[in-house]
């Protein structure tokens, strides 16, 4: 205990250290590369056309084990077309305070429709806007898309499972 | 003659009382860096108002006093703390003097300049101890038993080391001392080398600092002795630990490091390149500033290497090892200075 010959050594060691390089991340201007994989905020796709992926059958909201999704569908016709095949979600809820964030939803969906993307900043200031919206979670009409509701051809969009890449 | 005392009383106030503030963010960077990061960086350029951010943060919050605190010592002991620290940098000097203006860098030049440093640094323990009883808290009751233990059995060591200094310059006057050392600087650093170390490690634990932080120890007494202080009431508590941190270390170089004393001071005239000339006593405030800055670097460094003592391994290092230390030193530097100097 009284031998300062450690003391020295580990002075030393902090002396060598503060003239490391920092490790902190300036973090608003600097940010982390996230991982591919990264699961952030739920995102519901569209086609190209610019018609939704989500069919409104509330697989996602089965396989939720925080039960945060809320899914409520409605009809489509070839006049008022969202999605193709029968229905879209009129309402698609997801409580952000419920979400754990597991990503069983994105592995329920039949069409790929709801992915977790990459946004991490998801503070809000009261419990209402913590529930997110169909609005809120839709991407962007894509470049060569048309917004929804769209009117097709009849009879053009009549299956809600797009036909597979690779059908065994 | 009276407006000078009280413009060099009201510069040594600000010295002490934005070192405090700079204090605080100089330990805080430093720390980040030994600690691989970067610290406060975000308020001002490079985080330069981060004091002023605190201090306001400070002055708007609330303060309480607990129900059953003895009011009268609560709000003194505050300032009981706070206030020594600053006084006694008045003894202390902080450059020759400017001929040409017959201007003295210094505000008082006493005879008995350390019996007036130990005795004005040993009022501050009434503060912390008082801040502990009257805070009706029994975290800050031990903390302030702590701290006053600490600091009686700390200042026996620490007076004998003021006690080398004294016996080789053969004064208790802080110039003669500083003159002293800046005559003969390398015997003085030969002889008074364990005396030094002596000082530095019984003037860390007298301030309570970490190793030696037992008073506010926060895993064991939550805040030590201002557990029940916020507000100004703590940040005087904080000031006056930072000033105290700032008076020891000029203490420290004015008996051990040459204070003002530095390659030019003394000199009359120092011609820059044939351009101009200026008196070479006003070096003297930048070394003392660069070389508390240094004492005050070690100190932060220190700080972020060793962790803190146990109570009792405190107790037994200041009486069994520190203190006969501090004796053979005093012996030490009595017999070299006989040997060195038997003229003084």
């Amino acid at each position: 205990m009284y031998n300062p010959l450690p003391i020295l050594q580990g002075m030393w060691i902090t002396f060598k250290s503060a003239f490391e390089k920092p490790v902190t991340m300036q973090y608003p201007e600097e940010r982390f590369e996230l991982p591919p994989r990264f699961r952030g905020r739920h995102h519901l796709r569209r086609y190209d056309n610019g018609l939704e992926k989500c069919i409104g059958c509330a697989l996602c909201a089965a396989a939720c084990p925080a039960d945060a999704i809320f899914v409520e569908a409605s009809e489509n016709t070839d006049e008022v077309r969202f999605s193709p095949g029968e229905r879209y979600s009129s309402t698609y809820e997801i409580n952000l305070l419920r979400c754990i964030f597991c990503g069983f939803c994105e592995d329920a969906c039949p069409t790929q429709a709801i992915e977790l993307g990459h946004d991490y900043e998801l503070a809000y200031t009261n419990r209402a806007d913590a529930i997110i919206t169909r609005e809120q979670l839709l991407d962007d009409v894509p470049a060569d898309g048309k917004p929804t509701p769209q009117k097709v051809a009849p009879g053009a969009f009549s299956r809600s499972i797009p036909d597979m890449l690779n059908p065994d | 003659m009276i407006l000078e005392w009280v413009l060099k009383s009201v510069v040594i106030i600000l010295f002490g009382l934005t070192g405090f503030a700079y204090t605080t963010y100089y330990e805080r960077r430093f720390l980040a860096r030994i600690q691989v990061r970067i610290g406060p960086n975000r308020a001002g350029p490079w985080g330069l108002l981060q004091p002023v951010a605190d201090g306001i943060k400070l002055i708007f919050k609330e303060e309480l006093v607990p129900d059953n605190a003895y009011k009268l010592a609560f709000m003194l002991s505050p300032v009981i703390t706070m206030v020594p620290a600053i006084v006694v940098m008045g003894v202390l000097p902080w450059g020759g003097t400017i001929e040409a203006l017959n201007l003295d860098l210094s505000l008082a030049n006493i005879n008995v300049g350390i019996l007036y440093i130990l005795s004005v640094t040993s009022i501050s323990v009434y503060g912390l101890v008082l801040a502990g009883w009257s805070s009706n808290n029994k975290y800050a009751m031990l903390g302030g038993l702590r701290s006053t233990a600490q600091m009686i059995s700390y200042e026996l060591s620490l007076g004998l080391a003021f006690l080398g200094p004294v016996i080789m310059a053969g004064s208790m006057n802080m110039f003669d001392i500083v003159k002293f050392q800046h005559a003969h600087p390398l015997t003085w650093a030969a002889v008074q080398f364990l005396g030094a170390v002596i000082f530095f490690i019984a003037m860390v634990a007298e301030i309570n600092r970490a190793p030696f932080d037992m008073p506010e120890a926060e895993q064991e007494l939550v805040a030590g002795y201002h557990t029940e202080y916020s507000g100004m009431k703590f940040a005087l508590f904080f000031m006056g630990e930072y000033v105290k941190m700032v008076a020891v270390a000029a203490i420290f170089i004015t008996l051990f490091w040459g204070g003002f004393a530095g390659p030019g001071v003394g000199i009359n005239e120092i011609s820059v390149f044939g351009w101009f000339t200026f008196d070479g006593d006003w070096l003297g405030p930048l070394y003392y500033f660069l070389k508390i800055f240094i004492v005050l670097g070690i100190m932060i460094w220190v700080r972020a290497t060793l962790p803190r003592f146990r109570y009792d391994r405190l107790m037994a290092f200041g009486w069994k090892v520190l203190l006969p230390l501090a004796l053979f030193n005093v012996f030490l530097v009595a017999v070299l200075t006989f040997y060195f100097f038997p003229a003084v």
